[in-house]
Protein backbone atom coordinates (compact mmCIF):
# COMPACT_ATOMS: atom_id res chain seq x y z
CA UNK A 1 0.00 0.00 0.00
CA UNK A 2 1.35 3.44 -0.93
CA UNK A 3 1.60 5.99 1.91
CA UNK A 4 -1.25 8.48 2.24
CA UNK A 5 -2.36 11.28 4.54
CA UNK A 6 -5.60 11.00 6.48
CA UNK A 7 -7.90 13.93 7.14
CA UNK A 8 -11.20 14.31 8.90
CA UNK A 9 -12.69 17.75 8.16
CA UNK A 10 -15.36 19.30 10.38
CA UNK A 11 -18.11 19.38 7.77
CA UNK A 12 -19.08 18.16 4.31
CA UNK A 13 -18.33 21.51 2.61
CA UNK A 14 -14.75 21.45 3.88
CA UNK A 15 -14.37 17.81 2.81
CA UNK A 16 -15.56 18.75 -0.69
CA UNK A 17 -13.21 21.75 -0.85
CA UNK A 18 -10.28 19.58 0.27
CA UNK A 19 -10.85 16.86 -2.34
CA UNK A 20 -11.75 19.32 -5.13
CA UNK A 21 -8.47 21.17 -4.58
CA UNK A 22 -6.28 18.05 -4.73
CA UNK A 23 -6.42 15.59 -7.64
CA UNK A 24 -4.74 12.99 -5.40
CA UNK A 25 -7.36 13.17 -2.66
CA UNK A 26 -10.34 10.84 -2.39
CA UNK A 27 -13.31 10.49 -0.04
CA UNK A 28 -13.38 7.61 2.44
CA UNK A 29 -16.72 6.34 3.77
CA UNK A 30 -17.26 2.69 4.80
CA UNK A 31 -14.03 1.71 3.06
CA UNK A 32 -15.18 -1.75 2.00
CA UNK A 33 -14.13 -1.21 -1.61
CA UNK A 34 -11.56 1.59 -1.27
CA UNK A 35 -9.41 -0.09 1.41
CA UNK A 36 -9.25 -3.20 -0.76
CA UNK A 37 -8.23 -1.04 -3.75
CA UNK A 38 -5.47 0.59 -1.68
CA UNK A 39 -4.15 -2.86 -0.88
CA UNK A 40 -4.47 -4.15 -4.46
CA UNK A 41 -2.77 -1.04 -5.82
CA UNK A 42 -5.77 -0.04 -7.93
CA UNK A 43 -6.04 3.22 -5.98
CA UNK A 44 -3.03 5.17 -4.74
CA UNK A 45 -4.40 8.46 -3.36
CA UNK A 46 -2.19 11.00 -1.60
CA UNK A 47 -4.91 11.82 0.93
CA UNK A 48 -7.99 10.09 2.30
CA UNK A 49 -10.69 12.52 3.36
CA UNK A 50 -12.95 10.71 5.80
CA UNK A 51 -16.59 11.77 5.40
CA UNK A 52 -17.92 9.46 8.11
CA UNK A 53 -20.27 11.55 10.22
CA UNK A 54 -20.22 14.45 7.73
CA UNK A 55 -23.28 13.30 5.79
CA UNK A 56 -26.51 12.21 7.45
CA UNK A 57 -26.84 8.67 8.77
CA UNK A 58 -30.62 9.14 9.15
CA UNK A 59 -33.62 8.14 7.03
CA UNK A 60 -36.26 10.87 7.18
CA UNK A 61 -39.81 11.26 5.85
CA UNK A 62 -40.17 13.86 3.10
CA UNK A 63 -43.23 16.16 3.03
CA UNK A 64 -44.34 14.63 -0.31
CA UNK A 65 -44.51 11.14 1.23
CA UNK A 66 -41.12 9.98 0.00
CA UNK A 67 -38.00 9.14 2.02
CA UNK A 68 -34.62 10.83 2.27
CA UNK A 69 -31.71 8.49 2.89
CA UNK A 70 -28.57 10.15 4.23
CA UNK A 71 -25.45 9.13 2.30
CA UNK A 72 -23.97 7.88 5.57
CA UNK A 73 -26.79 5.41 6.26
CA UNK A 74 -25.30 1.92 6.48
CA UNK A 75 -26.65 -0.70 4.08
CA UNK A 76 -27.81 -2.89 6.98
CA UNK A 77 -29.76 -0.03 8.55
CA UNK A 78 -31.39 0.92 5.26
CA UNK A 79 -32.49 -2.67 4.62
CA UNK A 80 -33.89 -2.98 8.15
CA UNK A 81 -35.84 0.29 8.08
CA UNK A 82 -39.54 -0.47 8.53
CA UNK A 83 -40.62 2.16 5.97
CA UNK A 84 -38.23 0.82 3.33
CA UNK A 85 -39.37 -2.74 3.95
CA UNK A 86 -43.05 -1.84 3.57
CA UNK A 87 -42.97 0.87 0.92
CA UNK A 88 -39.88 -0.04 -1.16
CA UNK A 89 -39.42 -3.81 -0.73
CA UNK A 90 -37.24 -4.12 -3.86
CA UNK A 91 -34.69 -1.84 -2.20
CA UNK A 92 -34.64 -3.81 1.06
CA UNK A 93 -34.28 -7.08 -0.88
CA UNK A 94 -31.53 -5.69 -3.13
CA UNK A 95 -29.53 -4.58 -0.10
CA UNK A 96 -30.02 -7.92 1.66
CA UNK A 97 -29.00 -9.79 -1.51
CA UNK A 98 -25.69 -7.91 -1.55
CA UNK A 99 -22.40 -8.70 0.18
CA UNK A 100 -22.40 -10.19 3.70
CA UNK A 101 -23.76 -9.20 7.10
CA UNK A 102 -20.43 -7.67 8.11
CA UNK A 103 -20.05 -5.68 4.88
CA UNK A 104 -23.62 -4.39 5.09
CA UNK A 105 -22.84 -3.07 8.57
CA UNK A 106 -19.89 -1.10 7.15
CA UNK A 107 -20.94 0.01 3.65
CA UNK A 108 -22.79 3.30 3.24
CA UNK A 109 -25.46 4.41 0.78
CA UNK A 110 -23.13 6.85 -0.96
CA UNK A 111 -20.24 4.41 -1.07
CA UNK A 112 -22.41 1.59 -2.38
CA UNK A 113 -23.38 3.76 -5.38
CA UNK A 114 -19.75 4.62 -6.04
CA UNK A 115 -18.26 1.14 -5.68
CA UNK A 116 -16.27 0.04 -8.70
CA UNK A 117 -16.56 -2.98 -10.96
CA UNK A 118 -15.40 -6.36 -9.68
CA UNK A 119 -14.11 -7.29 -13.18
CA UNK A 120 -11.23 -9.60 -12.28
CA UNK A 121 -8.98 -7.96 -14.89
CA UNK A 122 -9.67 -4.48 -13.47
CA UNK A 123 -8.61 -5.84 -10.09
CA UNK A 124 -5.49 -7.60 -11.42
CA UNK A 125 -2.65 -5.15 -12.02
CA UNK A 126 -0.80 -7.67 -14.20
CA UNK A 127 -3.44 -7.60 -16.95
CA UNK A 128 -4.39 -4.77 -19.33
CA UNK A 129 -7.48 -2.77 -18.40
CA UNK A 130 -8.71 0.42 -20.05
CA UNK A 131 -10.66 1.38 -16.94
CA UNK A 132 -7.57 1.21 -14.73
CA UNK A 133 -5.04 2.36 -17.32
CA UNK A 134 -6.62 4.16 -20.31
CA UNK A 135 -5.32 2.83 -23.63
CA UNK A 136 -3.91 -0.40 -22.20
CA UNK A 137 -6.54 -2.69 -23.74
CA UNK A 138 -9.14 -5.05 -22.27
CA UNK A 139 -8.11 -8.51 -21.06
CA UNK A 140 -11.71 -9.58 -20.49
CA UNK A 141 -12.46 -9.70 -24.24
CA UNK A 142 -10.05 -12.61 -24.64
CA UNK A 143 -10.26 -13.86 -21.08
CA UNK A 144 -12.52 -15.48 -18.57
CA UNK A 145 -15.63 -13.43 -19.20
CA UNK A 146 -18.56 -14.35 -17.02
CA UNK A 147 -19.51 -11.34 -14.89
CA UNK A 148 -19.32 -9.10 -17.94
CA UNK A 149 -21.77 -7.03 -19.93
CA UNK A 150 -24.29 -7.78 -22.65
CA UNK A 151 -25.71 -4.25 -23.02
CA UNK A 152 -24.09 -0.88 -23.71
CA UNK A 153 -20.48 -2.09 -23.60
CA UNK A 154 -17.62 -0.87 -25.77
CA UNK A 155 -16.10 -3.82 -27.69
CA UNK A 156 -13.80 -1.82 -29.95
CA UNK A 157 -11.48 -0.11 -30.63
CA UNK A 158 -9.09 -1.97 -28.35
CA UNK A 159 -7.77 1.18 -26.66
CA UNK A 160 -11.14 2.08 -25.14
CA UNK A 161 -12.90 -1.32 -24.98
CA UNK A 162 -14.67 -2.08 -21.70
CA UNK A 163 -17.18 -4.82 -20.94
CA UNK A 164 -17.22 -4.33 -17.15
CA UNK A 165 -20.47 -4.38 -15.17
CA UNK A 166 -21.55 -2.26 -12.23
CA UNK A 167 -21.63 -4.56 -9.19
CA UNK A 168 -24.19 -2.87 -6.92
CA UNK A 169 -27.51 -4.51 -6.13
CA UNK A 170 -28.81 -1.45 -4.26
CA UNK A 171 -28.27 0.81 -7.27
CA UNK A 172 -30.42 -1.44 -9.48
CA UNK A 173 -33.36 -1.01 -7.10
CA UNK A 174 -32.76 2.75 -6.79
CA UNK A 175 -32.82 3.12 -10.59
CA UNK A 176 -36.06 1.12 -10.88
CA UNK A 177 -37.63 3.20 -8.09
CA UNK A 178 -36.70 6.55 -9.72
CA UNK A 179 -34.49 7.70 -6.84
CA UNK A 180 -32.78 11.09 -6.93
CA UNK A 181 -29.19 11.53 -5.80
CA UNK A 182 -28.16 14.73 -4.00
CA UNK A 183 -24.62 15.85 -4.68
CA UNK A 184 -22.53 18.56 -3.05
CA UNK A 185 -19.71 20.05 -5.11
CA UNK A 186 -17.36 22.99 -4.75
CA UNK A 187 -19.92 25.18 -6.57
CA UNK A 188 -22.92 24.04 -4.56
CA UNK A 189 -25.60 21.36 -4.65
CA UNK A 190 -27.21 19.54 -7.53
CA UNK A 191 -29.52 16.57 -7.98
CA UNK A 192 -28.89 13.70 -10.38
CA UNK A 193 -31.49 11.00 -11.13
CA UNK A 194 -30.14 7.61 -9.98
CA UNK A 195 -30.61 6.40 -13.57
CA UNK A 196 -28.24 9.09 -14.83
CA UNK A 197 -25.55 8.83 -12.13
CA UNK A 198 -23.60 6.02 -13.77
CA UNK A 199 -22.42 6.24 -17.37
CA UNK A 200 -21.75 3.75 -20.15
CA UNK A 201 -18.06 3.26 -20.94
CA UNK A 202 -18.26 4.98 -24.34
CA UNK A 203 -14.72 6.04 -25.23
CA UNK A 204 -13.78 6.85 -21.61
CA UNK A 205 -14.23 3.67 -19.53
CA UNK A 206 -12.13 5.06 -16.66
CA UNK A 207 -15.11 7.18 -15.61
CA UNK A 208 -17.84 5.26 -13.81
CA UNK A 209 -20.20 8.16 -13.07
CA UNK A 210 -21.08 11.68 -14.16
CA UNK A 211 -19.69 13.12 -10.91
CA UNK A 212 -16.73 15.47 -11.09
CA UNK A 213 -13.70 15.04 -8.85
CA UNK A 214 -14.64 16.50 -5.47
CA UNK A 215 -18.38 16.02 -5.78
CA UNK A 216 -19.83 14.21 -2.77
CA UNK A 217 -23.11 12.29 -2.57
CA UNK A 218 -24.97 13.64 0.47
CA UNK A 219 -28.37 11.92 0.26
CA UNK A 220 -30.69 9.82 -1.90
CA UNK A 221 -34.41 10.58 -2.16
CA UNK A 222 -37.03 7.93 -2.84
CA UNK A 223 -40.12 9.50 -4.42
CA UNK A 224 -43.58 8.61 -3.07
CA UNK A 225 -44.83 5.75 -5.21
CA UNK A 226 -47.77 3.40 -4.90
CA UNK A 227 -46.23 0.95 -7.36
CA UNK A 228 -43.02 0.75 -5.30
CA UNK A 229 -44.89 -1.12 -2.56
CA UNK A 230 -45.42 -3.89 -5.14
CA UNK A 231 -41.80 -4.25 -6.09
CA UNK A 232 -39.26 -7.05 -5.78
CA UNK A 233 -35.61 -7.81 -6.41
CA UNK A 234 -34.42 -11.13 -7.78
CA UNK A 235 -30.75 -12.05 -8.07
CA UNK A 236 -29.07 -14.94 -9.87
CA UNK A 237 -25.51 -15.77 -8.82
CA UNK A 238 -22.94 -18.55 -8.91
CA UNK A 239 -23.39 -19.46 -5.24
CA UNK A 240 -26.36 -19.26 -2.89
CA UNK A 241 -25.13 -16.19 -0.98
CA UNK A 242 -22.32 -13.61 -0.79
CA UNK A 243 -21.64 -13.37 -4.52
CA UNK A 244 -22.10 -10.70 -7.15
CA UNK A 245 -25.01 -10.96 -9.57
CA UNK A 246 -24.71 -12.72 -12.89
CA UNK A 247 -28.09 -11.18 -13.61
CA UNK A 248 -30.51 -9.36 -11.32
CA UNK A 249 -33.89 -7.72 -11.75
CA UNK A 250 -35.56 -4.96 -9.74
CA UNK A 251 -39.17 -4.57 -10.81
CA UNK A 252 -42.50 -3.11 -9.79
CA UNK A 253 -45.76 -4.01 -11.45
CA UNK A 254 -49.30 -2.64 -11.44
CA UNK A 255 -51.95 -4.89 -13.01
CA UNK A 256 -55.64 -3.97 -13.25
CA UNK A 257 -58.54 -6.27 -12.35
CA UNK A 258 -58.80 -7.45 -15.95
CA UNK A 259 -55.20 -8.65 -15.99
CA UNK A 260 -53.81 -5.75 -18.04
CA UNK A 261 -50.51 -4.14 -17.05
CA UNK A 262 -51.16 -0.53 -16.02
CA UNK A 263 -47.60 0.37 -15.12
CA UNK A 264 -44.18 -1.25 -14.79
CA UNK A 265 -40.72 -0.29 -13.51
CA UNK A 266 -37.77 -2.48 -14.41
CA UNK A 267 -34.01 -2.26 -13.96
CA UNK A 268 -31.38 -4.93 -14.62
CA UNK A 269 -28.14 -5.66 -12.79
CA UNK A 270 -25.09 -7.60 -13.92
CA UNK A 271 -25.62 -6.76 -17.58
CA UNK A 272 -24.01 -3.36 -18.14
CA UNK A 273 -21.56 -0.69 -16.98
CA UNK A 274 -24.59 0.94 -15.34
CA UNK A 275 -27.61 -0.32 -13.41
CA UNK A 276 -29.68 -0.72 -16.58
CA UNK A 277 -33.14 0.85 -16.72
CA UNK A 278 -35.17 -1.41 -19.00
CA UNK A 279 -37.39 1.20 -20.66
CA UNK A 280 -38.03 -0.92 -23.77
CA UNK A 281 -39.31 -3.75 -21.60
CA UNK A 282 -41.50 -1.35 -19.60
CA UNK A 283 -43.02 0.08 -22.78
CA UNK A 284 -43.62 -3.40 -24.19
CA UNK A 285 -45.54 -4.39 -21.06
CA UNK A 286 -47.82 -1.42 -20.42
CA UNK A 287 -51.30 -1.93 -21.87
CA UNK A 288 -50.70 -5.61 -22.55
CA UNK A 289 -51.64 -8.78 -20.67
CA UNK A 290 -49.74 -9.80 -17.52
CA UNK A 291 -48.81 -13.19 -18.94
CA UNK A 292 -45.61 -15.15 -19.06
CA UNK A 293 -45.46 -14.79 -22.86
CA UNK A 294 -45.73 -11.01 -22.53
CA UNK A 295 -43.05 -10.92 -19.83
CA UNK A 296 -40.67 -12.89 -22.04
CA UNK A 297 -41.46 -10.73 -25.06
CA UNK A 298 -40.69 -7.63 -22.96
CA UNK A 299 -37.30 -9.07 -22.00
CA UNK A 300 -36.54 -9.83 -25.64
CA UNK A 301 -37.49 -6.26 -26.57
CA UNK A 302 -34.94 -4.99 -24.07
CA UNK A 303 -32.26 -7.29 -25.47
CA UNK A 304 -32.67 -6.35 -29.15
CA UNK A 305 -29.34 -4.51 -29.18
CA UNK A 306 -27.55 -6.87 -26.79
CA UNK A 307 -24.03 -7.90 -27.67
CA UNK A 308 -22.50 -10.55 -25.44
CA UNK A 309 -18.77 -11.00 -24.91
CA UNK A 310 -17.60 -13.94 -26.99
CA UNK A 311 -14.29 -14.95 -25.57
CA UNK A 312 -12.40 -18.17 -26.32
CA UNK A 313 -12.40 -18.79 -22.56
CA UNK A 314 -16.06 -18.15 -21.84
CA UNK A 315 -18.52 -15.48 -22.67
CA UNK A 316 -21.72 -13.80 -21.62
CA UNK A 317 -24.16 -15.16 -24.23
CA UNK A 318 -25.66 -17.27 -21.42
CA UNK A 319 -26.99 -14.04 -19.89
CA UNK A 320 -29.50 -13.46 -22.70
CA UNK A 321 -31.81 -16.37 -21.81
CA UNK A 322 -30.99 -15.74 -18.14
CA UNK A 323 -32.24 -12.14 -18.31
CA UNK A 324 -35.42 -13.34 -20.02
CA UNK A 325 -36.08 -16.09 -17.47
CA UNK A 326 -35.21 -13.91 -14.46
CA UNK A 327 -37.32 -10.98 -15.60
CA UNK A 328 -40.27 -13.28 -16.38
CA UNK A 329 -39.97 -14.98 -12.99
CA UNK A 330 -39.85 -11.64 -11.15
CA UNK A 331 -42.88 -10.25 -12.97
CA UNK A 332 -44.83 -13.52 -12.65
CA UNK A 333 -44.28 -13.44 -8.90
CA UNK A 334 -45.40 -9.82 -8.66
CA UNK A 335 -48.50 -10.48 -10.78
CA UNK A 336 -49.50 -13.48 -8.66
CA UNK A 337 -49.02 -11.46 -5.47
CA UNK A 338 -51.23 -8.73 -6.84
CA UNK A 339 -53.94 -11.23 -7.77
CA UNK A 340 -53.99 -12.64 -4.25
CA UNK A 341 -53.76 -9.23 -2.52
CA UNK B 1 2.24 9.29 8.09
CA UNK B 2 1.59 8.31 11.70
CA UNK B 3 -1.54 9.12 13.64
CA UNK B 4 -2.45 8.63 17.28
CA UNK B 5 -5.51 6.50 17.93
CA UNK B 6 -7.14 5.19 21.04
CA UNK B 7 -8.92 1.85 20.97
CA UNK B 8 -10.73 -0.03 23.69
CA UNK B 9 -10.15 -3.72 23.05
CA UNK B 10 -11.94 -6.34 25.13
CA UNK B 11 -12.36 -3.76 27.90
CA UNK B 12 -8.77 -2.50 27.90
CA UNK B 13 -7.85 1.02 26.80
CA UNK B 14 -4.92 1.48 24.46
CA UNK B 15 -3.28 4.53 22.91
CA UNK B 16 -1.03 3.86 19.98
CA UNK B 17 0.66 5.63 17.09
CA UNK B 18 -0.04 3.83 13.81
CA UNK B 19 0.77 4.40 10.16
CA UNK B 20 -2.36 5.57 8.31
CA UNK B 21 -2.19 2.33 6.30
CA UNK B 22 -2.61 0.12 9.38
CA UNK B 23 -5.89 -1.76 9.48
CA UNK B 24 -7.75 -2.46 12.70
CA UNK B 25 -6.79 -6.12 12.19
CA UNK B 26 -3.07 -5.32 12.01
CA UNK B 27 -3.35 -2.87 14.92
CA UNK B 28 -4.88 -5.66 17.01
CA UNK B 29 -2.54 -8.45 15.97
CA UNK B 30 0.77 -6.67 15.35
CA UNK B 31 0.60 -3.74 17.75
CA UNK B 32 -1.53 -4.99 20.64
CA UNK B 33 -0.86 -8.75 20.50
CA UNK B 34 -4.58 -9.46 20.36
CA UNK B 35 -4.46 -12.48 18.08
CA UNK B 36 -7.95 -13.98 18.22
CA UNK B 37 -9.08 -12.13 15.07
CA UNK B 38 -7.39 -13.98 12.19
CA UNK B 39 -6.03 -12.81 8.87
CA UNK B 40 -7.51 -15.05 6.19
CA UNK B 41 -7.96 -13.38 2.81
CA UNK B 42 -7.28 -9.75 3.87
CA UNK B 43 -9.84 -8.68 1.24
CA UNK B 44 -13.17 -8.89 3.10
CA UNK B 45 -14.11 -12.17 1.50
CA UNK B 46 -13.64 -14.74 4.28
CA UNK B 47 -14.78 -13.21 7.60
CA UNK B 48 -11.92 -14.65 9.70
CA UNK B 49 -11.07 -11.14 10.94
CA UNK B 50 -14.61 -10.40 12.19
CA UNK B 51 -14.81 -8.40 15.43
CA UNK B 52 -17.60 -6.44 17.08
CA UNK B 53 -16.79 -2.77 16.48
CA UNK B 54 -19.00 -0.43 18.48
CA UNK B 55 -21.30 -3.42 18.94
CA UNK B 56 -21.65 -4.45 15.30
CA UNK B 57 -19.92 -7.27 13.45
CA UNK B 58 -17.28 -5.71 11.25
CA UNK B 59 -14.43 -6.85 9.02
CA UNK B 60 -11.30 -5.57 10.76
CA UNK B 61 -9.18 -6.19 7.61
CA UNK B 62 -11.11 -3.52 5.66
CA UNK B 63 -11.20 -1.00 8.53
CA UNK B 64 -8.39 1.52 8.80
CA UNK B 65 -7.31 2.08 12.40
CA UNK B 66 -6.96 5.85 11.82
CA UNK B 67 -10.64 6.00 10.83
CA UNK B 68 -11.75 4.24 14.04
CA UNK B 69 -10.16 6.40 16.72
CA UNK B 70 -12.09 5.89 19.94
CA UNK B 71 -13.73 2.63 18.84
CA UNK B 72 -14.86 -0.07 21.26
CA UNK B 73 -13.76 -3.43 19.90
CA UNK B 74 -14.75 -6.85 21.18
CA UNK B 75 -12.91 -9.87 19.84
CA UNK B 76 -13.86 -13.51 20.35
CA UNK B 77 -11.40 -13.46 23.25
CA UNK B 78 -13.30 -10.71 25.06
CA UNK B 79 -16.86 -11.96 24.70
CA UNK B 80 -16.81 -13.47 28.20
CA UNK B 81 -14.75 -12.79 31.33
CA UNK B 82 -11.40 -14.58 31.72
CA UNK B 83 -11.84 -18.28 32.25
CA UNK B 84 -15.43 -18.37 31.05
CA UNK B 85 -16.96 -19.15 27.68
CA UNK B 86 -19.61 -17.10 25.93
CA UNK B 87 -22.73 -19.26 25.25
CA UNK B 88 -21.99 -19.14 21.51
CA UNK B 89 -18.41 -20.33 22.09
CA UNK B 90 -19.69 -23.09 24.37
CA UNK B 91 -22.17 -24.18 21.68
CA UNK B 92 -19.34 -24.36 19.12
CA UNK B 93 -17.46 -26.66 21.52
CA UNK B 94 -20.52 -28.79 22.26
CA UNK B 95 -21.34 -29.25 18.57
CA UNK B 96 -17.79 -29.73 17.28
CA UNK B 97 -18.41 -26.71 15.03
CA UNK B 98 -14.87 -26.45 13.66
CA UNK B 99 -12.00 -28.53 12.45
CA UNK B 100 -8.77 -26.53 12.21
CA UNK B 101 -10.26 -23.64 14.19
CA UNK B 102 -8.74 -20.80 12.17
CA UNK B 103 -12.09 -19.29 11.15
CA UNK B 104 -13.72 -19.97 14.54
CA UNK B 105 -13.10 -16.63 16.35
CA UNK B 106 -14.56 -14.81 13.33
CA UNK B 107 -17.46 -17.27 13.13
CA UNK B 108 -18.26 -16.74 16.82
CA UNK B 109 -18.09 -12.93 16.65
CA UNK B 110 -20.21 -13.01 13.51
CA UNK B 111 -22.79 -15.28 15.17
CA UNK B 112 -22.96 -13.02 18.24
CA UNK B 113 -23.47 -9.96 16.03
CA UNK B 114 -25.99 -11.78 13.86
CA UNK B 115 -28.08 -12.88 16.86
CA UNK B 116 -28.31 -9.26 18.00
CA UNK B 117 -29.36 -8.15 14.50
CA UNK B 118 -32.05 -10.84 14.37
CA UNK B 119 -33.25 -9.92 17.88
CA UNK B 120 -33.70 -6.34 16.63
CA UNK B 121 -35.94 -7.68 13.85
CA UNK B 122 -33.59 -7.33 10.86
CA UNK B 123 -34.78 -9.44 7.91
CA UNK B 124 -32.57 -11.43 5.52
CA UNK B 125 -32.89 -12.21 1.83
CA UNK B 126 -34.32 -15.66 2.62
CA UNK B 127 -37.03 -14.23 4.88
CA UNK B 128 -40.26 -14.86 2.96
CA UNK B 129 -41.97 -11.83 4.47
CA UNK B 130 -39.72 -8.82 5.03
CA UNK B 131 -41.95 -7.50 7.81
CA UNK B 132 -42.64 -10.74 9.71
CA UNK B 133 -40.87 -11.56 13.00
CA UNK B 134 -37.53 -13.30 12.48
CA UNK B 135 -37.51 -17.09 12.80
CA UNK B 136 -33.90 -18.25 12.82
CA UNK B 137 -34.28 -21.60 11.06
CA UNK B 138 -31.31 -23.32 9.41
CA UNK B 139 -31.73 -21.46 6.12
CA UNK B 140 -31.79 -18.11 7.92
CA UNK B 141 -28.69 -18.94 9.97
CA UNK B 142 -26.77 -20.13 6.90
CA UNK B 143 -27.70 -16.99 4.95
CA UNK B 144 -26.90 -14.60 7.79
CA UNK B 145 -23.50 -16.21 8.38
CA UNK B 146 -22.56 -16.44 4.68
CA UNK B 147 -19.81 -13.85 5.20
CA UNK B 148 -17.79 -16.38 7.19
CA UNK B 149 -16.09 -19.07 5.16
CA UNK B 150 -14.84 -22.33 6.66
CA UNK B 151 -12.33 -24.13 4.46
CA UNK B 152 -12.71 -27.29 6.52
CA UNK B 153 -16.41 -27.25 5.70
CA UNK B 154 -17.76 -27.38 9.26
CA UNK B 155 -20.88 -25.51 8.18
CA UNK B 156 -23.39 -28.20 9.21
CA UNK B 157 -22.09 -28.21 12.78
CA UNK B 158 -21.80 -24.40 12.86
CA UNK B 159 -25.49 -24.17 12.00
CA UNK B 160 -26.21 -26.77 14.74
CA UNK B 161 -24.28 -24.69 17.28
CA UNK B 162 -25.93 -21.41 16.37
CA UNK B 163 -29.36 -23.08 16.27
CA UNK B 164 -28.89 -24.10 19.88
CA UNK B 165 -28.29 -20.55 21.11
CA UNK B 166 -30.82 -18.93 18.75
CA UNK B 167 -34.14 -18.03 20.41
Amino acid sequence: MKPFAYERPDDAARAVATVAADTGAVFLAGGTNLVDHLRLGIAAPSTLVDVTGLTSAEITDLPDGGLRIGAGVRNADLAADERVRRRYPALAQALLAGASGQLRNMATTGGNLLQRTRCSYFQDLTTPCNKREPGAGCAALEGWARHHAVLGATHEPAGVACVATHPSDMAVALVALDAQVHVLGPDGERTVPAGRLHRLPGDDPARDTVLAHGELITAVDLPPSAIAARSAYRKVRDRASFAFALVSVAAALDVDAGGTVRDARIALGGVAHVPWRATAAEQALVGGPATDDAFRAAARAELVDARPVESPRGGTAFKLPLVTATLAATLRDLAVREETA
Amino acid sequence: MKVDVSLTVDGRHHRLAVDTRTTVLDALREHLDVTSPKKGCDHGQCGACTVLLDGRRTLSCLSLACAHDGAEITTADGLAPDGELHPVAQAFLDHDAYQCGYCTPGQICSAVGMLAEAAAGAPSIVSGDLTAPVDLDRAEIAERLSGNLCRCGAYAHIVDAVSEVAP
